[in-house]
């Protein structure tokens, strides 16, 4: 009996996202089923896409229990330079958007340095490249916006295929980091390192080309993130980014990926957890809830994420662990 | 024709201003076991890691069937035909038993980094039958007991293809079919020319499987040749330097009338039942069982970390209300635990901070509750040494320096520091080697004279009828017998724990 639902309070844990997600879709659809209409949902899963793919970024470093609190200035920096390349400089379109992408890599390279090298934590680091970075940014925008001509726009709100373009990008970012992940050496190396990056070290991997990859892709994917972002608004503001490293970080706990390393997916993981943040807030939105008490509820939910992570850990090794009498408890 | 694989020539190496390695000579030959013993700090593990490629020696030279060997890390070694399976188990939970064996060397389509997994799982299965384990290669391995977890890394290390195998204690977790298991794994090996290097505290086991023995002693080889030259005294006298005629202190104290503790009728579904014992005070009681009996859920339940459903627990005749680790500690309870690594020490602060943590606060001057810096100081440097605790500075060193005996010290240092009248000791001498176990039953019987209660749980019968007066024995979480001093007999007592009748 007992036996019975220990197993059943693993599989619920253990599966965390998925039973969080169906619980919110039942509360919504009772609260207001028109909610769900294709329309809404697509608008969701659109405006979802640019946090979805710095949440996939942000994934790579939770896994090696690392952090990565740049990724909101690097989303800006990135924007703000190809924006400036294009308005100021004139540069063709696919030119100043690649340059942006590097600029993502740079960050990357330039966090994955500090950590590995000057053996500075990942908070720390990140924290003060998070600061850098967008004081960079606004000095080179002088906090003005940029405009975004029309064929930058166009990735916004492109259809292939009748599915917009963000969402397709996000498809495919998910794709390769899905296979990357579970099927390639790196990505096994790298839930061995965010597990016991010593005994990793023992047993002969290169953690610092796993560490510094992790990085360097995290601040990649949230180059794009920001470019795909700014494209569906057509301007880049001085304030875009700000708080997003929070919305990916949020968005890849509810997901699964646990801030200690080792454990976490990016699919179906990652996406629930997007998808679960996006349609909690324009739920909230939906259902005309107070607009000052939105963040709370958003906030909290997150907050609950990060307890059952917590939580998790500590009761499935409780529970697995063997009894020392067979009796029924 | 030479059959050396290894040779190493003057290796010193010294850390932080202490030397550990003494102009050690080594030879390792293919297709015999060479094992290596000597105390906890005596070099062995120091050894094995400039053999493994961890660290360089200061000075000497090491060769490879005759070419300079000198590597620049774990990968060089590996490389080089060297297995090293640490004590401390080097595997990934998070995966599978396939993705753990093949982590640095996954076998990939062509050009595109893809795994092949077919490839990965035929292969783990191949090596998982070839030492008899019957498991899927997909399990994770966090599903697997720490026996089978064992087996997997031995696994591991031969999925290489070694020409030297370095084994450092790998018995430990093991059952005893399993360690049957390994020696016959460690002879297949054997005929089939590869070179082993075991290092083991359990003597037995190495004049059962050696060719050759190595003794260390305080970094210097200071005794070795062929197996059939040696006998367990001369095995211990080279490791410790001096004639071991008893390796137990004589207990120089009778157990007193007044009782220390008192455990009545404490019974927690699916852990323990009905558990009745009286402990008195200067009395050494021992607690034996078999893995997995009880005893340390049972002193935890006494301690107060875990809870309990029925029963009573009185502490030198005050009963408590409601168990926990404060309340214990202010009743002059101490709890050494079997996991000093994880349980017993804060392994990256200060030995000085480590010992004193537990008397902390009554080091306290009112009204603030600041420290008295100097009177602990003074304290915890007397005590360290009465324990003869072999480190450096304590203010700057940290336990993680220390090998495991000089650990165990430690925490036994700390708990003395808070004055007990109980101390319960779960295993207190595991991992240590024969010189420091000694000091630990010293201590013990030091601790006992003064009239304190010592708990005593060990899974080494010897030990148990060594130094205890009294000795209880567990099983599936009940006692089921008891033994005086004049009844003390292995066979007796361990057909009592297996639940043969008495």
């Amino acid at each position: 009996m007992a036996n019975q639902k220990n197993k059943l309070i693993i599989t619920l844990m253990e599966n965390m996202p998925i039973v969080l997600f169906v619980t919110i879709f039942i509360i919504f659809g009772i609260l207001s089923p028109s909610f769900f209409s294709y329309k809404n949902m697509e608008n969701i899963a659109t405006s979802a896409s640019y946090i979805g793919i710095t949440a996939v970024g942000m994934t790579f470093v939770l896994l090696t229990a690392g952090i990565d609190l740049s990724v909101g200035a690097t989303m800006y920096l990135s924007a703000a330079v190809a924006g400036l390349l294009i308005q100021n400089y004139h540069f063709p379109v696919w030119l100043a958007l690649f340059i942006g992408v590097c600029v993502g890599a740079v960050m990357g390279m330039i966090n994955s340095f500090v950590i590995i090298k000057l053996k500075i934590l990942p908070f720390i680091t990140t924290l003060s490249t998070m600061v850098a970075g967008r004081g960079v940014a606004l000095l080179m925008t002088k906090s003005q916006s940029i405009m975004l001509p029309e064929s930058v726009m166009k990735i916004g709100y492109a259809r292939v295929l009748g599915i917009p373009l963000p969402i397709i990008f996000f498809a495919i970012i998910v794709l390769a980091s899905h296979i990357l992940l579970k099927r390639t050496p790196l990505g096994r190396q790298i839930y061995a390192v965010g597990n016991d990056i010593e005994a990793a070290k023992k047993a002969g991997i290169n953690t610092t080309k796993v560490l510094a990859i992790v990085y360097i892709i995290c601040g990649v994917l949230a180059a794009i993130g920001g470019i795909i972002s700014v494209a569906q608004m057509g301007i880049v503001n001085a304030g875009f980014g700000e708080s997003s490293e929070f919305d990916a970080i949020s968005a890849s706990i509810l997901g699964g990926t646990s801030m200690f390393g080792g454990l976490g997916a990016v699919f179906p993981g990652t996406v629930i957890g997007t998808v679960l943040i996006q349609m909690i807030q324009a739920g909230l939105v939906y259902l005309k809830v107070d607009l000052y008490i939105q963040p709370m509820i958003s906030a909290g939910i997150i907050f609950i994420a990060v307890l059952l992570d917590s939580i998790r850990t500590t009761q499935i090794t409780k529970l697995q662990r063997r009894n020392i009498r067979n009796e029924n408890l | 024709m030479n059959d050396v694989v290894l040779e190493l020539q003057g290796i010193d190496k010294s850390f932080f201003e202490v030397k550990v390695l003494k102009g050690v000579n080594f030879k390792v030959k293919k297709g015999k076991v060479l094992s290596l013993i000597g105390e906890n700090g005596a070099g062995k593990s120091t050894l094995m890691n400039i053999i493994g490629g961890i660290f360089p020696p200061t000075a000497g030279t090491m060769k490879m069937e005759d070419k300079p060997y000198s590597p620049k890390g774990p990968g060089d070694a590996m490389e080089a035909g060297i297995a090293f399976i640490h004590q401390e188990l080097n595997l990934f939970p998070n995966l599978s038993i396939a993705d753990n064996m093949f982590i640095t060397n996954f076998p990939t389509i062509a050009k595109v980094p893809l795994i092949k997994k077919s490839v990965i799982k035929e292969k783990t299965k191949e090596l998982l039958k070839s030492i008899e384990l019957d498991i899927s290669p997909d399990t994770l391995v966090e599903k697997l007991s720490p026996g089978e977890r064992q087996l997997v890394e031995i696994c591991k290390a031969l999925s290489t293809d070694p020409k030297i195998i370095i084994f450092d204690e790998p018995t430990t977790s093991l059952t005893n079919r399993e360690t049957e298991r390994l020696f016959e794994i460690i002879n297949n090996l054997r005929e089939q020319g590869k070179a082993i290097i075991y290092i083991s505290h359990i003597l037995n086991d190495v004049m059962n499987i050696s060719d050759e023995i190595v003794v260390l002693r305080d970094g210097q080889v200071t005794d070795s040749g062929a197996k059939e030259e040696f006998t367990i005294d001369r095995m211990i006298s080279s490791m410790v330097g001096r004639d071991i005629n008893q390796l137990y202190p004589e207990r120089m104290s009778k157990p007193q009338e007044e009782s220390a503790l008192v455990v009545k009728g404490v019974s927690q579904s699916g852990i323990v039942k009905d558990i009745n014992f009286e402990l008195k005070k200067g009395e050494v009681l021992g607690i034996f069982g078999l893995m997995g009996s009880g005893r340390s859920e049972l002193a935890r339940i006494i301690y107060g970390l875990d809870p309990y459903e029925k029963g009573e627990i009185m502490i030198n005749g005050n009963k408590i209300d409601k168990t926990s680790p404060m309340t214990s500690i202010k009743n002059g309870v101490a709890f050494v635990t079997e996991d000093r690594k994880n349980e017993g020490l804060l392994l990256e602060t200060s030995i000085f901070e480590n010992m004193s943590l537990a008397a902390m606060p009554s080091y306290t001057k009112p009204p603030f509750k600041f420290l008295k810096w100097n009177d602990m100081f003074n304290a915890v440097d007397k005590i360290a040494k009465t324990l003869r605790l072999k480190s450096g500075d304590i203010k700057k060193y940290a336990p993680k320096s220390l090998s495991g005996g000089n650990q165990q010290k430690v925490v036994i240092g700390k708990w003395l520091m808070a004055e007990p009248s109980i101390l319960i000791v779960d295993e207190p001498t595991r991992g240590i080697d024969v010189g420091a176990k000694y000091e630990v039953y010293s201590v013990i019987n030091e601790l006992a004279a003064e009239g304190k209660g010592i708990l005593m749980i060990s899974s080494e019968l010897e030990e148990l009828m060594g130094t205890c007066d009294r000795i209880l024995v567990m099983s599936q979480g009940e006692i089921v017998g008891e033994f005086k001093t004049s009844e003390f007999n292995n066979q007796s007592i361990l057909r009592v724990a297996f639940r043969q009748g008495a």
